[in-house]
């Protein structure tokens, strides 16, 4: 039974991990790209670890299975972001099927200054202040 | 037990070949960070295969070592692309 489970873990890991390969293949640009790659690599990678934990079944090593998996779960996110801020922000084409990019029309690249929308005519002149770098 | 580590392997060594294709092919270098990430969750995954195929439980640390080096190794390229203003490449 456990080597039925154990099986299906490890087949179900590197599937995920490869349709991940797939999608960084034939998606169009980097945001895709990445919508591909961080969540399927990263379930492909707790699935075979839970294997892992699985095969060996003594508690250091279960401990540091699951060590591993609260690690990815913690830190892909986090990589995710930080790329595709960077990707945005060094100017990374669109596909050119994309629909709406909201940051484009709200966001000056040159002083990183975020606009909701909702501005008035008063708060929306760039007050400077004492500690801003020119 | 065995056919199935074995078709594991091969299906993560093909997942390695094409992200590998991605980082050759680009075309703009955070394509290319974004494959070398990738390349580190596969071979966290490819290390853990290895440590089931042999028993031995100290290929994990590895694993660890690399999960971490992936994520230190995203961080750093993001912040040397930041610095680095809008490119075209």
């Amino acid at each position: 039974m456990i080597d039925f489970i154990k099986g299906t873990l490890m087949l179900s890991g590197a599937i995920f991990t490869l349709l991940a390969a797939i999608g960084i293949i034939r998606l169009p640009d980097l945001l895709t790209r990445m919508h591909a790659t961080t969540k399927a690599a990263a379930l492909g990678v707790i699935l075979i670890m839970l294997a892992v934990a699985l095969h060996f079944g003594e508690v250091g090593v279960v401990a540091r299975a699951f060590a591993i998996i609260v690690f990815i779960i913690m830190t892909a996110p986090v990589a995710a972001h930080v790329i595709g801020r960077a990707g945005y922000f060094v100017g990374s084409k669109l596909w050119s099927g994309t629909v709406k990019d909201e940051l484009r029309p709200n966001y000056d690249p040159l002083t990183h200054e975020l606009k909701s929308g909702l501005e008035t005519e008063a708060n929306a002149v760039h007050q400077p202040r004492e500690n801003d770098t020119p | 037990m065995q056919t199935v580590i074995l078709i594991s392997q091969v299906l993560m060594g093909l997942a390695l070949i094409l992200a590998f294709v991605r980082v050759v092919r680009g075309p703009s270098l955070p394509d290319r960070v974004v494959a070398l990430e990738l390349f580190a969750s596969i071979v966290v995954g490819m290390v853990g295969l290895y440590a089931i195929a042999t028993g031995v439980s100290s290929f994990l640390d590895a694993a660890i070592v690399i999960a971490l080096m992936g994520f230190l190794a995203a961080i750093g390229f993001a912040r040397f692309l930041e610095r680095g203003g809008p490119r075209d490449d």
